[in-house]
Order: structure tokens, then sequence, then C-alpha cells
């Protein structure tokens, strides 16, 4: 059983070339770069979307890439429960794409946000959470301008368990100086009902490696080893 | 019936639920530190200009109407869409 993983290049993305080398590297799985025109999700069993400046964020970051045809083979894949990873700009793509509910607004500080966060895990039972614990608190960068998260139907996103990560202080606890963009109830990640589509702003790709992590943490390879066995899981 | 052109002009205003930290940066940081504390209100959105052929004036404000909706052109979750102006050319 070979495992086949695509990361998709849209112009303008910066973070494609990073997933692609933890997949590959890092955790050993058969990845391909793939150009957005080209995908088809017949020959994968999961997707990541990585972050950057798709189509340089004109009119609202994702809106564009969200129209593209990489997104309508990507549907069909979240309709048969493959798993599907937006980071950063991906995730904007996910939400815009209709993938995710809710909006991603311009960083309450109006200024592009780069630094090491902490993120608590809520919900563990998701494709790319389910090796983590609830309540486990991961350190994971961020960088990105518009990160704000909100959403008119808050209640419905928590009844539904979509809520994956918010962002914390070290020791685990809500404050609003921890929540780096204003987000929302501090949201840093959703995923959909059926729960194997995850966005989130926080980059794991940067955060898979010792040398990369100011306290050598390694917690976004947890996000891609839970991928991978969701998918073996799948398969059996 | 020969078609005519017009412009559109719409704009993408941020709907009051959701803080808009631009307006209340212009509105705190410039406006009101210059004088201008008469201004009670500011919101921030985005502007397009379309020019399109159309039957007439009502045709041109349903295409673009339309157009808007099924691409998405603003987030319904956090815009409103507004045409603020109709214009044969």
């Amino acid at each position: 059983m070979t495992i086949k993983i695509a990361v998709i290049q849209f112009p303008g993305a910066n973070c494609d070339l990073d997933a692609v080398h933890v997949l590959r590297n890092v955790v050993g799985v058969d990845t391909s770069l793939v150009w957005h025109n080209h995908f088809k999700e017949a020959e994968f069993d999961g997707v990541i979307l990585p972050g950057g400046f798709s189509f340089g964020d004109y009119l609202r970051a994702g809106i564009i890439a969200a129209h593209s045809p990489a997104l309508d083979e990507a549907r069909i894949m979240l309709k048969d429960g493959r798993p599907i990873l937006g980071i950063c700009n991906g995730f904007q793509i996910l939400i815009e794409a209709e993938f995710l509910p809710g909006a991603l607004l311009q960083n309450e500080s109006l200024k592009f946000v780069c630094k090491w966060v902490n993120i608590k895990v809520i919900n563990d039972r998701t494709a790319f959470t389910h090796r983590m614990k609830k309540d486990d608190v991961l350190a994971i960068p961020i960088a990105h301008g518009e990160g704000r998260y909100y959403t008119d139907n808050l209640k419905e996103l928590e009844e539904n368990d979509q809520i994956v990560f918010k962002y914390s202080t070290e020791d685990g606890r809500f404050k609003s100086e921890a929540n780096p963009n204003g987000s929302l109830e501090s949201i840093a990640g959703i995923c959909n009902i059926e729960q194997n589509c995850v966005g989130l702003m926080p980059h794991p790709e940067r955060a898979s490696e010792s040398i990369l992590s100011p306290k050598q943490t390694t917690h976004g390879r947890i996000f891609f080893e839970s991928m991978i066995e969701f998918i073996k899981r799948r398969l059996t | 019936m020969d078609q005519m052109e017009f412009i559109i002009e719409i704009s993408l205003e941020n709907k009051p639920a959701a803080r808009d930290p631009v307006a209340e940066t212009i509105k705190r940081d410039l406006l009101a530190k210059k004088g201008y504390d008469i201004v009670s209100k500011v919101r921030s959105g985005q502007y397009l200009r379309l020019i399109l052929k159309a039957n007439n004036e009502e045709d041109a404000k349903e295409i673009v109407t339309n157009m808007c909706n099924d691409l998405r052109i603003f987030n319904p979750v956090t815009q409103n869409l507004n045409i603020i102006n109709v214009k044969k050319l």
C-alpha cells in the first residue's frame, strides 16, 4: 500500500516546498508538488493547501484560488472523506471555497504578525489531530496579516465540535494577550462537520523539526503523522 | 435589441457585527486627533468599477448582483454588497 499526498502549488504560494520537505523527508511519505491547474484527485489519498499569497491575495485572501479547478477536485475528496489540510493561506482558500464556515479578516492590530505562538487542542478526533490529546498545548509559528477568524454562527460551530485549536498561553489559558490577531473566541483552526478537513492559521510544516524550534519541539509533525495513520485506517 | 454599455460601481462594505479595525483606526487615530470629531462613524470596505454590456439598467444591475453572489466577490458572512451607481456610457 503506497500512500500518496499532493501539495497544491498556486501562483504566489511560498510555503509549498516546506510542506513537501516535511512530508517527504521528515514523515517519509510519497508526496507530489502539483500545479493547481493539473491536480487530479484520483491519484492522491490526501491533499495539503499550503501557505503563501495565492494570486497576490487580490480581492480577498484565498478567493481567487477558491475558484481554481484544484478546488473542484478537492471537493470530491472532501465528500468521500479523504483528508484535506489548509495551512494559513490554505485555510483562507478553504474558507472562501466554503469547505469551512466563517471568514478570516485583517488582524485586529492591522499588522502582519510573524512569531511562535501556543495553540490548545480542542478537538482531538479530526484526521489531523487524532494523535494529539484534548487540552495539549502545541508550539507552532504563525505568519499572517489576515487571520482574525470570525463567524456569525459560533453556537453551531461549538455544537458540531468544529473548533479544533484555540490560541492560548503556554499553560493553556485563553487570554487576550495570547490571541495574536483578535480571532473570535481565540479560534486558530476549525474543521468540517465530518472532521476530514482542517484549516488553521499556524504553520505545522515550520514546526516539525527540532532544529527550527526555539524550544526544540516537533509538534507540527503530529499533524502529518495523524493524517498518514488516518489514511492507513481508511484503506484497511 | 442592441445592447448598451454601462458603468456600474459597487462597494463591498464590512457588516457592523464584525469589528472593522481599519475604520476604527481612521476614526480614532486620524479624524479625531485632527479635530474632525464631528465624524461619529466610519466603516471601511472595497470599491469596484465595472463596465459591461446589458439590455438596460435593471439587467445590468441583475447581472452584477448575480455575478457577485455566484463568485463570492463579497464574503456574505462579513460583507454587504451595495450597488452605488449605474450609468450608461
